[in-house]
């Protein structure tokens, strides 16, 4: 009986290697993957693109590095319920803190529209 | 009094109170930084010109850099995993590359630093340089506490190895969590600030 479960022991033991085993393989790739995303960056970056143009590729290129740092260094690809829980709620608070300066930004046009002369006796005032 | 759930699973979360701890704090981590990018957001959109970051700053030296940190959270993940298979000594080798390549970022952002002075070039010089300075040093005071744990583990801490290696396991775990953060950190810093 002992001897059984030394034998049960020992296959978890080896199927444990083998999976951390396959799992340092994906790191490395994730490793090479990594190190070409940058290179790709910054090579994309002396092709002087217009700026919406660059800041959208240069922040796609990111979010696929961050995803990829994200899914297996962090084990994000293979988490429990209650992590996704938290961090949903995160990215919903920090989509939201993002948004506030666009929103700022909306508002100002929306006053000049609606108070068009209001601009002139402001910046007046200012001075 | 023990810490509860240190290595035992509990029922109702499914993971280690160490595990939802740290998330839960870098949660507090990415409002920290969405304050400060949503700040960079409101001041470029605001300002009737903005510098193009590489006239300013050094790229070659930050794809540097970047390589460096994406490197140590590879030689970060090797050392949680060499634990996994049981293997203190490569533990040891791979915590002390995470350690050393730490070193390297920080060096570097030194002489970025440094550069930037000897031309005269402070926070106070304008909007551009402002939020560099403030988004780049926060970043690095992160580098710093990291390095602080890691060496921790790296060495008294070791200690826990030999006692409680399951525990030990699951902090270096955790203290690998939060290296990797400051990795995706500085992934989004560098081409928001160096190359847009």
């Amino acid at each position: 009986m002992s001897s059984e479960h030394a034998i049960d022991d020992q296959h978890a033991v080896e199927s444990h290697h083998v999976d951390i085993d396959k799992q340092v393989k994906i790191y490395l790739t994730v490793f090479v993957t990594l190190m070409a995303l940058t290179i790709i960056t910054v090579a994309i970056s002396y092709l002087h693109l217009p700026t919406p143009m660059a800041i959208t590729v240069a922040l796609f290129v990111a979010l696929v590095k961050g995803s990829l740092v994200a899914c297996y260094f962090m084990h994000l690809i293979a988490e429990k319920k209650l992590i996704y829980a938290v961090l949903l709620v995160t990215v919903a608070f920090f989509v939201v803190l993002l948004a506030l300066p666009v929103l700022t930004v909306s508002d100002g046009y929306w006053i000049h529209e609606e108070h068009p002369a209001a601009a002139p006796a402001e910046s007046g005032a200012h001075h | 009094m023990d810490i509860p759930y240190t290595v035992e699973i509990r029922r109702d979360t499914g993971l280690t109170n160490g595990k939802i701890g740290i998330w839960l704090f870098l949660a507090s981590e990415v409002m920290l930084f969405g304050a400060l990018f949503a700040s960079y957001i409101l001041i470029r959109t605001g300002a009737p010109s903005w510098p193009h970051g590489s006239t300013i700053l050094n790229v070659p030296l930050a794809t540097f850099n970047t390589i460096v940190l994406i490197g140590s959270s590879v030689t970060m993940v090797m050392a949680w995993a060499s634990l996994m298979r049981q293997n203190f000594g490569k533990f040891r080798l791979y915590m002390g590359a995470t350690i050393l390549l730490g070193f390297v970022f920080l060096i570097v952002k030194y002489f970025e630093y440094s550069a930037k002075f000897e031309h005269h070039l402070y926070p106070s010089t304008n909007n551009f340089l402002a939020i560099y300075f403030t988004l780049t040093g926060l970043h690095m005071l992160h580098v710093a506490g990291g390095m602080a744990v890691n060496a921790y583990f790296w060495g008294p801490g070791a200690k826990q190895w030999k006692t409680n290696p399951v525990w030990f396991t699951n902090r270096v775990e955790h203290s690998g969590l939060f290296w990797h953060f400051v990795d995706l950190v500085w992934i989004f810093l560098f081409p928001t600030l160096y190359l847009l």
